[in-house]
């Protein structure tokens, strides 16, 4: 094979030099990759990782040409299988594609196209088969990625797949033409969890099986420690790192990248304040002409300043570009750095609120949820009549105390968010009870709800789309005293203006900005400023809907922090739902695990993560990659995808996924197991 | 002009938009986002040319929307004063020769005599009366020639020089100010400031408003120069001059364009915004009016309602004062009606707009604190669909010039008296038929109404990409 | 799929009444049949007598909505409303003032409606779909920004010089085809050829420059590069890819207009001396003929209902997310 020839003879597949890559706006042209150099031998992973903007993405569709109509290519050379691609007349370089590199990219729903059948799609990557030997090989294609069935889902379309499924096209029509390079452009980002570990598995099988060179492109440490085999860290255009992957994760060098890995939320570091960049990554326009980490870095020197460092060798394989590793300034090895970021212990509001235990139970807790229900009919035929209900969330129950932090677990689909509304009344609840301070806001007229709203507040998961555009910060903040008539200490505009300045100083930010616009702030200060929102009317609970899940792992550890802070001070109460368990662990007194609809265990963090009992936490916990080296999971894998929960399977709604399961788990949904006072399991092979 | 001052309600409405585009550039100073996207219009130099053109339409159409009633020569022994019936407008006080020196019928652009031979008795030398058929001499065209006709080439050519001369020399100086101002205010050199001007280097986009202007100027100089003493552009079937009914036939377009717009604007937003906000049986009903309303084709409605419009005044002959009055409340009627047609579609869109928008989390935020419904509509929604209506605006106005045109034809628009573009068209196309052709009202007519649509479409381009977050991320 | 078509068909049905009943108030609330006896009557030959004999012609001399003196279901039958109104939904329009039957004339005038206006769309609808294919094509390059520009400049035309224009020059100048008229058979194609060439060209402005957005939208789209990485070709991608999908929102579009065809065009109808629906109903609207305006008011919404039903069939046939879901 070709292959082999190009790894005996030692010549990279891939080999990048220089590459430069910007966007013409009017007459200037913003770079967004400022000099690549990487080289990728076939059959090897090499992971691009980097934050969001730093220009990763841009370089992989530089390599196919495929840059959008504003994209340049503005110098360097590209070099695969020996020829020069930035040579080659596009009628080459498109024989190139999807034959000799294919591409799969970030998110399947639309990468698909809607209106032709999953079997044209992949059949039309294969030119040269005649239509009856192009379905054939489609269908074995459509196998090779794992598709169950394939025959079956030649016919369908995109919308009646799954999007994990939909993932699995993507990589079949990408192995039509047998590529000796797939360029992955955060295959899993838009998916689960469970389905990531499944495409990354499938990823790597195929990958060892075909002997095919991967660019992954990620943002995720977990993802690069079970795939890669070499690493490149990219910040803001430039690659500032290299090295093989062990070295990579026991000793990196960058200080980019020491403070990627101490900015990871985890178990060991739980309690104490995470590791931040401060600052942000500098924008396109105005990118510093030294070393472009240099403004955010605490180490940086005068040097720094002016002169863009150069490539270091510091190791086998291993190189970086920091001045620091010149020998100048001050040397740091990786504990080290980690340690100096200030990962001082803090006490966790853990140990100065009231031990939970017996008392707990005595004492009302803050928020009382009883079998919650919220069910949205589905109407269908002739009169539009409700046949059935999608069971959103079902049946949830939760308590949380002052000053606790419970953390609501799940997939995308499994109701969690439907949870936090409901509480809120924000969405009228079909059933059960919601209960603050032991008041049912359930059925309350909206009057008398009012006095209560100011006791529970919610952050939201995208913080471009919770602030509205059109007001200023001061109004936005100013809304909810205004609604619900709290008007802080001194009365009128003048007590009002300081109370908001009093709160953005509080999150972190500069009084100045109440008069300034949410689009002059960046994803994490506009998270500040909702945070601020739901202080102003100084609630007990606030419920946190994702806050950190749209932001990059620098930014997610300024938020995690300041709630932190911010729970000690008040003494707030959160229910943080999140897919996270990094971020449960760091911060959650008590785990519940939603799975559609229903809570399937609860328990404190050391229980539920540390003791998982239902396998669906169990599995759940497997599928998360960690960013370690010596603690890869388990393969557990769970199969299939979560049902749709219009149609939950009848008994426990994990069993048809669940590899303990026995025909007495299809009977009826089980009843919950307390396995200690904190501890629950619904499961009938946990008793 | 001593007379008394009289407000017409479109005059009123006119006025009313005039202000209120003074507020929303106020409004949109202190909105940052708002603000940005006029700048990228003014950045847009098709869209400042087109803003520029559509600035003269506008100067003459707000000219014509001041009317009132001249005072006569008191009657004999009476004190009180005593006012026309005719309500003139200070473009008619302006254009008083235009208006008042009409002839007998059809003449050509420029000529100095009618355009159909006429029977005429000479008397002779010998005292005897001769009957002659010619092109009789025009009572004002190129009057002031006197029996020199044959001077007419040279004093055109003479008028058309001067003015040129006096119309590029004041633009000369205009460039030079906006030069020095640039200079000024930029803290430029001379020679650099009028360098980026001429380079299209500037935050405004000077140079396409200048070369406009410079354009404008190459036009109107000559025109002004001439009409004073001859038909610039012939006149109509009963002697009117047709430039003078261009002039006023631009008041009626706008009042079209824009009045229409503004009547059903409130209609739109209120139920565009509560159909998406309350959804339910809310949405149900809204949603079953426009689509009943929609259902019926446009013109076929527009015709029906006129008609009975028609009935309604013809047997109300009491409720009007004046002639003017009553073609006045006509041509409301038809904006009226034509904007009970094309509420629909804007609403729809700001109904689709605001269902998306209700969705987001600062709205729920803002439920989260309690906020009444009515509030959050106003504060978080309304605001976020103003770019829509914004280019709504825009876009519909060349639209309804079109339509006005085409109604005014089928004789379902404005009042036979009103000067339109559309009557224009109407009273002369037979005459194309005729042998010379009459060809000088259609030219007139289209050639200023494809000016006035062809600004307002580029403009409204300029505003779309501007205003529309999608597009203005885009490219 | 059947149910989703019951169903459409179902809410067309109150779409119609409510139609109907805006006519109505059109036509007899806004002015009261006395009003508009005196305007038919002309002022001068005004008498109360003859008010009521032209009213009692029309059966107008009934009551709106109830009839308090009828018995039984005349309550509700022996008014204006039900006699004038209800029985449009059977397709019985009343006469004309000049006495013929509506629906008569309305089967006659249908075929030459139809030979100008189908011929129009649908050549009309493959010239813009290509011009908009070959602007997209080569977006972004000289030919396409000119190319918008000519669209912008087409569509500031207005519809009357098309026609003006046309006529003037080929029929009077260069003399190629009659001016106007209509006729039958063979010879037929004469007077339609200037007609449907003018309607083709009044199009081409707007309706380019909207497919020509529609396009760049869906070339914009993440699966098109998917299928550039697969190795296409850019002609390939824009048949297969792009053109499919973009022919959701056109389809959706064109389909509503299809049976509005019928009605032919007013402009195009009184210009060339068609004896089509068009002109049908300028003469009505000139002559003031107000149970033809009305009937064709009613034909006109009642076919774009139609369309309507049309357009949520096609939406079916196009987007197999419709054709699957329901």
């Amino acid at each position: 094979m070709i292959v082999d020839e190009h790894a005996s003879g030692r010549q990279p597949l891939l080999s990048v030099r220089g590459l430069r890559t910007g966007f013409a706006t009017g007459r200037t042209t913003l770079t967004a990759v400022a000099g690549l150099d990487l080289e990728l031998a076939a059959g090897e992973c090499f992971a691009l990782l980097g934050e969001s903007g730093c220009g990763k993405s841009v370089a992989a569709l530089s390599l196919l040409r495929l840059l959008p109509p504003a994209g340049r290519i503005l110098g360097g050379e590209l070099r695969f299988a020996g020829r020069d691609l930035l040579r080659l007349p596009e009628v080459e370089m498109r024989a190139l594609r999807g034959r000799g590199m294919a591409m799969i990219f970030q998110e399947p729903a639309t990468s698909l196209n809607p209106v032709l059948t999953v079997g044209r799609q992949i059949a039309e990557a294969l030119p040269e088969l005649a239509a009856g030997a192009a379905r054939e090989r489609a269908a074995e294609l459509l196998a090779a990625a794992g598709i169950a069935d394939p025959w079956r889902r030649l016919e369908e379309y995109p919308f009646q797949l799954s999007g994990g499924m939909k993932q699995r096209v993507m990589i079949a029509a990408a192995l039509a033409g047998d590529p000796q390079l797939l360029v992955a452009d955060e295959p899993t980002t838009a998916l689960d969890v469970t389905i990531q570990a499944q495409i990354l598995d499938l990823l790597a099988a195929l990958q060892a099986e075909r002997g095919m060179g991967i660019l992954l492109i990620t943002h995720d440490l977990g993802v690069v420690a079970r795939m890669a085999q070499r690493v490149g860290v990219m910040y803001a255009g430039e690659l500032v790192e290299e090295a093989p992957r062990a070295a990579f994760f026991t000793a990196p060098r960058h200080p980019y990248t020491q403070k990627l890995f101490a900015a990871l939320p985890d178990t060991e570091r739980r309690g104490r304040v995470l590791a931040t960049i401060p600052g942000q990554v500098p924008p396109l326009s105005a990118m510093p002409a030294g070393c472009r980490f240099a403004p955010r870095c605490e180490f940086a020197f005068a040097r720094c300043q002016d002169e863009s460092p150069q490539w270091r060798e510091v190791g086998s394989g291993h190189r970086v570009r920091c001045h620091l590793a010149d020998g100048q300034g001050r040397i740091l090895p990786a504990e080290a750095a980690a340690a100096s970021s200030g990962c001082a212990a803090v006490a966790l509001p853990a140990e100065v609120s009231p031990p939970h235990g017996t008392d707990g139970t005595a004492a009302t807790p803050l928020l009382a949820v009883g079998e919650l229900a919220v069910h949205f009919p589905i109407r269908q035929g002739f009169l539009r009549r409700a046949v059935g209900a999608v069971r959103a969330v079902d049946g949830v129950s939760l308590s949380l105390r002052r000053g606790r932090t419970l953390a609501l677990v799940g997939e995308s689909g499994c109701g969690k968010t439907t949870v936090g509304k409901a509480i809120l009344q924000l969405i009228a609840p079909t059933g059960g009870s919601v209960k603050l301070d032991g008041r049912e806001l359930v059925g309350m007229s909206r009057g008398a709800l009012r006095p209560l709203r100011r006791r529970i507040q919610m952050v939201f998961q995208d913080p471009f789309a919770s602030l509205n555009p059109r007001l200023s910060v001061g109004e936005i903040i100013g809304e909810g005293m205004q609604a619900l008539g709290v008007s802080a200490d001194g009365q009128g505009g003048e007590g009002a203006r300081a109370a908001i300045g009093a709160l953005l100083r509080q999150v972190g930010l500069d009084p100045a900005a109440v008069s300034r616009y949410p689009h002059e702030f960046s994803g994490g200060q506009r998270q500040r400023i909702a945070i601020a929102r739901a202080l102003a009317v100084q609630p007990e609970l606030i419920v946190c809907d994702e806050p950190t899940s749209a932001l990059d792992v620098s930014v997610q550890a300024q938020i995690l922090n300041l709630l932190a802070a911010l729970q000690e001070e008040l003494g707030l109460a959160y229910l943080f739902i999140t897919h996270n368990f990094a971020v449960v662990e760091h911060l959650a007194h008590e785990v519940a695990v939603m799975y559609l609809g229903r809570i399937v265990e609860r328990g404190t963090v050391e229980e539920v993560l540390g003791a998982p009992r239902h396998p669906y936490t169990q599995a759940l916990l497997a599928a998360v990659p960690s960013p370690r080296l010596d603690a890869q999971p388990v393969p557990m894998r769970l199969p299939g995808e979560t049902p749709s929960p219009a149609r939950p399977p009848s008994g426990c709604h994990f069993h048809p996924r669940c590899p303990l399961a026995g025909d007495d788990c299809r009977a009826a949904y089980p009843a919950a197991v307390a396995l200690s006072a904190t501890h629950q399991v619904c499961c009938l092979r946990c008793s | 002009m001593n007379g008394q001052f009289v407000l017409l309600w479109s005059d009123a409405l006119i006025w009313l938009i005039a202000i209120a585009a003074l507020v929303l550039g106020l409004v949109s100073a202190r909105q940052p986002q708002l603000a940005a996207a006029w700048r990228r219009v003014g950045r847009s130099r098709p869209g400042m040319a087109a803003a520029t053109v559509l600035l003269a339409f506008v100067v003459v159409g707000l000219a014509d929307s001041l009317h009132y009633r001249p005072l006569l020569a008191p009657a004999a022994g009476s004190s009180a004063p005593v006012y026309a019936v005719e309500t003139l407008s200070l473009l008619d006080a302006i254009a008083e020769p235009l208006r008042s020196r009409n002839e007998k019928t059809y003449s050509a652009p420029l000529a100095t005599r009618a355009f159909a031979k006429e029977t005429s008795e000479v008397r002779d030398a010998d005292g005897s009366l001769r009957q002659v058929r010619d092109f009789p001499r025009l009572r004002f065209g190129g009057a002031h020639l006197g029996a020199d006709e044959d001077a007419r080439e040279a004093d055109v050519g003479a008028r058309v020089g001067k003015s040129l001369a006096l119309g590029l020399a004041g633009w000369a100086a205009l460039l030079v100010l906006v030069t020095l101002w640039l200079a000024r205010s930029e803290a430029l050199t001379v020679a650099e400031s009028s360098r980026r001007i001429r380079c299209g280097e500037t935050f405004f986009a000077w140079n396409s408003v200048l070369a406009t202007l410079g354009l404008i100027v190459l036009v109107a100089a000559p025109l002004f120069a001439l009409c004073g003493d001859y038909h610039v552009f012939g006149t109509d079937k009963v002697g009117q001059d047709v430039f003078y009914q261009v002039l006023k036939s631009v008041r009626t377009a706008l009042v079209i364009g824009l009045v229409t717009t503004l009547t059903t604007l409130p209609l739109a937003i209120f139920f565009g915004l509560t159909a998406g906000y309350f959804r339910g049986w809310v949405d149900d009903l809204i949603q079953y009016l426009y689509t009943t309303l929609n259902s019926i084709p446009g013109v076929l409605l527009i015709a029906a309602a006129v008609l009975m419009m028609q009935v309604l005044i013809d047997t109300h002959p009491e409720w009007f004062a004046t002639a003017a009055e009553r073609a006045d409340i006509r041509l409301l009627a038809l904006c009226f009606i034509l904007g009970m047609t094309s509420w629909t579609g804007l609403c729809r869109v700001l109904r689709g707009e605001t269902l998306k928008l209700r969705e987001l989390e600062f709205v729920q935020a803002a439920q989260s604190f309690g906020v009444a419904d009515l509030r959050i509509i106003a504060r978080h929604i309304l605001p976020n669909v103003m770019h829509i209506v914004v280019i709504a605006l825009v876009m519909d106005f060349s639209s309804l010039v079109l339509a006005e045109a085409v109604l005014s034809y089928v004789g379902i628009g404005v009042d036979p008296t009103m000067i339109s573009f559309g009557t224009m068209i109407n009273n002369t196309r037979l005459e194309l038929a005729r042998e010379p052709v009459v060809w000088w009202s259609l030219a007139a007519a289209f050639t200023f109404m494809f000016a006035l649509v062809l600004a307002a479409n580029l403009l409204a381009d300029a505003v779309r990409d501007a205003f529309d977050a999608r597009l203005a991320g885009s490219s | 799929m059947l149910a989703y078509i019951l169903r459409r068909l179902l809410y067309a049905l109150p779409i119609l009444i409510g139609v109907n009943v805006i006519t109505f108030a059109l036509f007899f609330v806004v002015n009261t049949p006395d009003d508009m006896a005196r305007m038919q009557l002309g002022v001068k030959r005004v008498t109360p007598e003859a008010i009521a004999a032209w009213k009692a012609e029309r059966g107008y001399d009934k009551p709106l909505f109830v009839n308090t003196e009828a018995s039984g279901t005349g309550l509700v039958t022996d008014t204006i409303f039900f006699t004038q109104s209800a029985r449009m939904f059977v397709g019985d329009f009343g006469r004309a003032e000049d006495g013929r039957d509506i629906s008569r004339e309305i089967t006659t005038r249908m075929g030459p409606s139809l030979a100008i206006a189908l011929p129009t769309f649908v050549l009309g609808l493959m010239v813009t779909i290509s011009l908009a294919l070959l602007l997209a094509f080569f977006r972004a390059s000289y030919l396409d920004f000119w190319g918008v520009v000519a669209c912008v400049a087409l569509m500031s035309i207005s519809g009357l010089f098309y026609i003006i224009g046309g006529q003037f020059l080929i029929s009077k100048l260069w003399k190629l085809v009659p001016i106007s008229g209509y006729g039958g058979g063979l010879d037929a194609w004469k007077f339609l050829l200037l007609p449907v060439l003018i309607g083709v060209v009044s199009g081409i402005g707007s309706s380019t420059r909207w497919y020509r957005t529609i396009f760049l939208e869906e070339i914009g789209k993440d699966y098109v590069r998917t299928a550039r990485a697969k190795g296409l070709a850019e002609t390939v991608i824009l048949f297969r890819h792009v053109l499919r999908n973009a022919l959701i929102p056109i389809l959706t579009g064109v389909v509503a207009v299809i049976p509005l065809l019928f009605m032919g065009s007013l402009l195009t109808e009184s210009f060339f001396g068609v004896p089509g629906l068009g002109s049908y109903t300028i003469d009505a609207i000139n002559a003031q003929d107000f149970a033809v305006v009305r009937a064709m008011v009613f034909i006109g919404s009642a076919l774009y209902i139609v369309g309507l039903l049309f357009t949520d069939l096609s939406y079916a046939l196009v987007d197999p997310r419709i054709r699957f879901d329901r």
